[in-house]
C-alpha cells in the first residue's frame, strides 16, 4: 500500500507539474459575474414596539452573490444588511421544519425553496398565515403544539407482547408511509381557511393526520377511543376537503387524502 | 505561551504587542468609555409569564386570505360555498315571498313576468340561474365520490377531478340557458 503510494506520488512529479507551481500569467482569471439584484419584502413587527402596526420592509441583494433559497436570501439579508431581522432557521435542508413561511403567497419552507430568479418581479415574504406573531417572521405555535398533544401522539396498546417487540406485517406497515414523514413544520395547518376560522376547536390537517397515523397503526390497541374522540362537529368536521393542505405541504405529503379516511372510517363504522 | 493560548488571549496580547504605542493607549481609552451604559433590571423567574401573557395580547394576526396565492382547491372551494348560499337564499326567499303573497308570487304570474321580458334580460337571468346550479350541482358531485370512495384523493386528482366539475359546468350551464 506505501509503495503503491509512493509509485503513484513520484508519477504525478515527473509527469506533470504542480498547479501551485505553475505561473499567474497562465492562470484562469476568476470571471466576474454580473449584479444581479432583487428585491424581497419582507413582514416586519416589532414586539418592542407594539402600537407600530406590522409593515413590509424591502431589501435589495445580488442573487449572484447569494444561494440559490429564499433561506440563503434571508441569512445573507440578516448578516448584511438588517440584523434586527428575525426568522426561524435550523437545519437547512428540509427535516426541522423551522423555516415555514408564507414565500409569494405560498407556504413553504424557506431551505426548499428556490428563489425566483425574475429580478423584475420582487419576492413577498410573510410569516404562516393568520397566526399570532412573536416577531418578524416567527409565528406563535404553543397552541398548534397543544393540538399535537391532545391527539396522544404515541403507541398506546394495554397487551404487549409477551416477549420482545411488537411485530407487524409488510401490508401493515405500508400503510403508514405518507403519514410518519410528517414534520410538522404547520404550512398546511395554517393554509387551511377552515383552520384559519376555527383554530380554537378544528384540530387542522397536520394533528388530524398524525391522529390518523396512530388510527393506522395495527400495533396500536387505542383507535376505536382515539377515532371516539374525534367524533363531534369541531374537532375534525370543519374539515371540507378544500386540499390547500396536500397542495402546500414542502414534504410532499397528503393530509387532506388522511382525513378523509378518518371520516369514512367514523361514517361506516 | 501555553497558558494564554488556553484561555484564548493569544490573538489579543500580539496584537496588543504589535500595534504602535499610540494606537494601543486609542484602544484602551475606546474599550472604556465604550463600557455598556445599559441599565439592567434584576427581575424574578416568575416575572417571565407575566411578561409573555402582557406581550401576547398584543401580537398581531399575520395576514391569509388577502396574501395566499389564487389556487384551485381553494377557489373552487369558496365559489361552491357562494353557490351553495346564493341558491338557499333564492330558494327560502322564493318560498317565503310565496307564502307572504300567494297572489303575486305563482307560477302563472311569474311565467306571465318572464315571458313580457326582452330577449337579452331573458337569456342574462337564465345564465345567472343556471351556472350557480350547475357548478354546485357537479361539484357536490366531486365531493360525493371524495367522501365515499376516497378515490382522487391527490393533488392531480384535484386538479383533474377540479378541470373536468369546471367543464361539465360551461356545457350544462350552455344547455340549460338554451333549454
Amino acid at each position: 500500500m506505501q509503495s503503491l503510494a509512493r509509485r503513484f506520488s513520484s508519477q504525478i512529479s515527473s509527469n506533470a507539474r504542480l498547479f501551485s507551481t505553475s505561473t499567474v500569467a497562465l492562470q484562469a482569471t476568476p470571471v466576474q459575474k454580473s449584479v444581479m439584484n432583487k428585491e424581497f419584502k419582507i413582514y416586519r413587527w416589532n414586539p418592542d414596539e407594539p402600537s407600530k402596526k406590522p409593515t413590509l420592509q424591502s431589501y435589495t441583494i445580488d442573487l449572484n452573490q447569494t444561494g440559490p433559497m429564499v433561506l440563503d436570501a434571508l441569512i445573507k439579508i440578516k448578516n448584511e444588511i438588517d440584523p434586527t431581522l428575525t426568522f426561524r432557521r435550523s437545519c437547512r435542508e428540509g427535516i426541522c421544519g423551522s423555516c415555514a413561511m408564507n414565500i409569494n403567497g405560498q407556504n413553504t419552507l424557506a431551505c426548499l425553496c428556490r428563489i425566483d430568479r425574475n429580478t423584475s418581479k420582487d419576492s413577498k415574504i410573510y410569516p404562516l398565515p393568520h397566526m399570532y406573531i412573536v416577531k418578524d417572521l416567527v409565528p406563535d405555535l404553543t397552541y398548534f403544539y397543544k393540538q399535537y398533544k391532545s391527539i396522544q401522539p404515541y403507541l398506546q396498546n394495554d397487551n404487549p407482547p409477551e416477549k420482545g417487540e411488537f411485530l407487524q406485517s409488510q401490508e401493515d406497515r405500508k400503510k403508514l408511509d405518507g403519514l410518519y414523514e410528517c414534520i410538522l413544520c404547520a404550512c398546511c395547518s395554517t393554509s387551511c381557511p377552515s383552520y384559519w376560522w376555527n383554530q380554537d376547536e378544528y384540530l387542522g390537517p397536520a394533528t388530524l393526520m398524525q391522529a390518523y397515523r396512530w388510527i393506522a397503526d395495527s400495533r396500536d390497541s387505542y383507535g376505536e377511543a382515539r377515532k371516539e374522540k374525534l367524533q363531534n362537529e369541531m374537532s375534525l368536521y370543519r374539515c371540507h376537503t378544500i386540499f390547500n393542505c396536500s397542495r402546500t405541504c414542502p414534504k410532499g405529503l397528503n393530509p387532506a387524502a388522511a382525513i378523509a379516511k378518518i371520516k369514512l372510517e367514523l361514517a361506516t363504522e | 505561551m501555553m497558558l494564554t493560548r488556553a484561555v484564548g488571549l493569544g490573538p489579543a496580547l500580539r496584537q496588543a504587542a504589535f500595534a504602535p504605542r499610540l494606537v494601543r493607549s486609542q484602544v484602551v481609552g475606546r474599550s472604556l468609555i465604550a463600557k455598556r451604559n445599559v441599565q439592567i433590571q434584576s427581575l424574578p423567574s416568575t416575572a417571565s409569564v407575566e411578561i409573555l401573557n402582557k406581550q401576547r395580547l398584543k401580537r398581531p394576526n399575520s395576514p391569509h386570505a388577502t396574501i395566499y396565492q389564487p389556487q384551485l382547491p381553494w377557489i373552487t372551494s369558496i365559489a361552491n360555498r357562494i353557490t351553495g348560499a346564493g341558491l338557499s337564499v333564492l330558494l327560502y326567499g322564493f318560498s317565503l315571498a310565496y307564502l307572504v303573497a300567494p297572489g303575486t308570487f305563482d307560477s302563472t304570474h311569474i311565467i306571465e313576468f318572464v315571458a313580457g321580458l326582452p330577449e337579452v334580460v331573458k337569456f342574462a337571468g337564465k345564465t345567472i340561474l343556471a351556472a350557480p346550479f350547475a357548478y354546485h350541482s357537479w361539484n357536490g358531485v366531486r365531493h360525493l365520490v371524495w367522501d365515499s370512495t376516497t378515490k382522487f384523493l391527490s393533488v392531480k386528482g384535484v386538479y383533474n377531478t377540479g378541470y373536468a366539475m369546471l367543464g361539465l359546468t360551461c356545457l350544462s350551464t350552455i344547455v340549460l340557458v338554451f333549454m
